[in-house]
């Protein structure tokens, strides 16, 4: 087996005591990162990101990558003890981890928790390591019209997937797409949409409007409700451990299943949050036990963290793969593979095999670490949400203005992103998803290029984009995806309309 | 996330969300009008070397001004508009608490630099927000400054913005 192959010569490339250590501190930080509110995983990484420019790659993506391990889990810690969902994509945790907490049952469900992410995240990885390759061989051939497409079909399955008002989606996407056109035309050199100011002349950088809208819009959604923190404590002994651990085999078809579903929704851009909703969803409704899911039910907490540990781990694949992230978050570390002057996409297999097939290594070592860590160390997490609000807010906005510095040791950024703050604030109040924004802003000049050449190759016909199968059923795939939210309508209207079990699921992450 | 959904129903008073979703929408139509109106200038059609610069942004600049109409209409007009109160007083207060003083640090670090203006700021916000000792806020905005500083000017040799007029210029770095 080649891939097999490839997987030990990473593990030997990761394997070295810095590596270790960076992979240590990174799971920490991540931790600390989901933990406390207004920092999550996508801003997490991209306020920590400039102090990886002078590493080596392969150790600065290790460290970056376990960060965001440790957010997954740390996300975990706060719902479960303390009610509150520290990320978004652990609110589904809340239902069922809470009321057991309530029940002094909390290292029972933390333990469930840490453990199901671990599996989702083993079997993502697993997926990764055997598709990756084949995807990133298969892409080798795409031309300009074969990528536009994708990208194409990327943006439309947020529309297509998305809840709430597809305008809003759309909305939120071309507002990235334009605010990614300011700068420089990649392809002319000509100066667009600056209108006479020249600071802007570099552009919106997407590292700057994730640290706003994420870090900033969070911190001032979180002061709206006047947060008062009061939460369960939480010791885990081996005992409560291996107890739990003897029960969940029992559960191993919520945890297939649920794995199944967060590997398809971190494929496709849907992202954790929808992912691990679905899953608690579906659990619900096949588990023999699903009238009883709501009052502390230990696979309501294995289902959606499964779900959103899955899907968290394999939005890499398409980030890695074709050089389109699936989240915010990958589109972060995407950036990141850019700075350290990476190309990121099918030849990165070819070209940069170490680093490829380090990361993937560090996705088993970092999250068997994870685990560990975060089994050992709850206690400590869970007394650093007892710090009073008044404290960790101003400290987390000198973060952010840090991190909002660091990236170009521009003082305009900060002030960019106090006003990508306020728009957060707004837009998530507004049920706008800013995932889409996010992801447009990173992809916007890739995925102009790759349309204007195609348009160049074709002399101006869209006919290209369905020149031959491949771009023909990406595209039309694309185009029902985006006609979606009409479609499903107009199915409603001939059939008699179903209970929506979802509905109350808005926005991705 | 619905934070309107909580607490405090009755007492509070202020604009409808769905006023507010409207007016966000004006906003993005204009947004989307500059945007054509910037890639017109720049030329959106077809110049004799390919898709001219305002090609790509000329479309982005349409769809975004017929979303945010659809947003326009959704919000005024449509099935299930959302007509609770966006924010009341006492959340508004709260939130511009934090906004309004960030501001005042963002503009603060233009002068004094990144260090000094976090070091007010945390300070400040503790004792007025917090209502914690003066002595306990300046040690926490010690510890959590100096932890900065030796982590970026020290370990990892990152300089960060020392403002126009450098108060820490004795220390060398």
């Amino acid at each position: 087996m080649e891939e097999l192959n490839s997987l030990f010569q990473g593990f030997a490339v990761i394997l070295t005591p810095m590596n270790i250590l960076l992979m240590l501190v990174g799971i920490v930080l991540g931790v600390l990162i989901g933990v406390l509110p207004g920092l999550g995983g996508a801003n997490g990484v991209a306020i920590l990101l400039p102090l990886t420019f002078t590493m080596p790659p392969t150790s600065a993506i290790i460290m970056l990558s376990c960060i965001y391990w440790g957010a997954l889990f740390g996300g975990a810690i706060t719902s479960i003890l303390f009610n509150i969902p520290g990320e978004p994509w652990s609110v589904a945790t809340t239902f069922d981890g809470y009321p057991l907490a309530q029940q002094g049952r909390a290292g029972e469900a933390l333990t469930a928790a840490f453990t199901s992410s671990f599996v989702g995240a083993l079997v993502a990885v697993v997926m990764i390591t055997f598709m990756a390759p084949l995807v990133a061989k298969f892409a080798l051939k795409f031309g300009p019209p074969e990528f536009f497409s994708v990208y194409l079909l990327t943006f439309c399955s947020f529309v297509g997937m998305g809840k709430g008002s597809p305008f809003k989606i759309l909305a939120s996407m071309t507002i990235g797409f334009a605010l990614a056109a300011v700068g420089m035309d990649t392809v002319t050199g000509q100066l667009r949409l600056t209108f006479g100011f020249h600071e802007l002349m570099r552009g919106f950088d997407f590292l700057i409007a994730v640290i706003g809208l994420f870090g900033i819009g969070e911190i001032l959604l979180s002061m709206e409700e006047g947060l008062a923190f009061s939460g369960k404590s939480a010791k885990i002994d081996p005992k409560v451990v291996f107890e739990t651990w003897k029960k969940l085999p029992s559960y191993w078809a919520t945890s297939l299943r649920s794995s199944l579903i967060g590997i398809w929704m971190g494929i496709t851009p849907g992202g954790a949050t929808p992912a691990s909703f679905m899953s608690y969803g579906i659990a619900k409704k096949l588990s023999k036990t699903g009238n009883k899911f709501g009052t502390g039910q230990l696979e309501g907490v294995i289902a959606p963290e499964t779900a959103a540990h899955a899907a968290g781990t394999s939005a890499l694949l398409p980030m890695l793969a074709l050089g389109i992230p699936g989240s915010p978050t990958a589109a972060v570390l995407l950036g990141g593979l850019l700075i350290w002057g990476l190309q990121p996409g099918p030849l990165l297999f070819v070209e940069q095999k170490d680093f490829v097939w380090g990361l993937i290594a560090s996705m088993y070592l970092g999250n068997l670490v994870g685990l560990i860590v975060v089994l050992t160390t709850v206690p400590l997490f869970a007394s650093i949400l007892r710090i009073p609000f008044s404290i960790i807010a101003p400290v987390i906005i000198v973060i952010c203005a840090i991190g909002a510095y660091t990236v170009h040791n521009a003082m305009l950024d900060i002030w960019f992103m106090l006003v990508f703050g306020a728009i957060g604030y707004l837009f998530k109040k507004l049920d706008y998803p800013l995932a889409p924004l996010v992801l447009a802003l990173v992809l916007g000049d890739k995925a102009e290029d790759s349309f204007r050449q195609a348009m160049l190759v074709s002399q101006g016909e869209l006919s290209i984009m369905f020149s031959n199968g491949l771009v023909g059923s990406i595209t039309s795939l694309a185009l029902i995806l985006l006609f979606w939210p009409l479609i499903s309508k107009l199915l409603n209207r001939i059939r008699p309309a179903k209970v929506d079990e979802f509905a109350a699921v808005r926005g991705a992450d | 996330m619905d934070a309107n959904s909580d607490s405090h129903e009755g007492t509070r008073t202020g604009v409808a969300t769905n006023i507010v979703d409207a007016v966000v929408a004006v906003c993005v139509v204009i947004m989307g009008a500059v945007v054509i109106f910037g890639s017109q200038k720049l030329g959106s059609g077809w110049t004799s070397d390919g898709p001219g610069s305002g090609y790509f942004p000329f479309y982005i600049g349409l769809i975004l001004s017929i979303s945010g109409a659809g947003i326009f209409l959704q919000a005024l007009f449509g099935k299930n508009k959302n007509t609770e109160i966006f924010v009341d007083r006492e959340q508004i207060g709260r939130v511009l608490s934090v906004l309004l003083p960030a501001v005042v640090y963002v503009a603060a670090i233009q002068f004094i630099g990144i260090y000094v203006a976090s070091f007010i700021y945390i300070t400040l916000f503790m004792i007025v927000l917090g209502k914690y000792s003066w002595i306990k806020s300046f040690m926490v905005a010690t510890v959590v400054n100096v932890l900065f500083f030796m982590m970026f000017e020290v370990w990892f040799k990152v300089p960060l913005f020392k403002g126009k007029f450098d108060l820490l210029s004795g220390l060398g770095f």
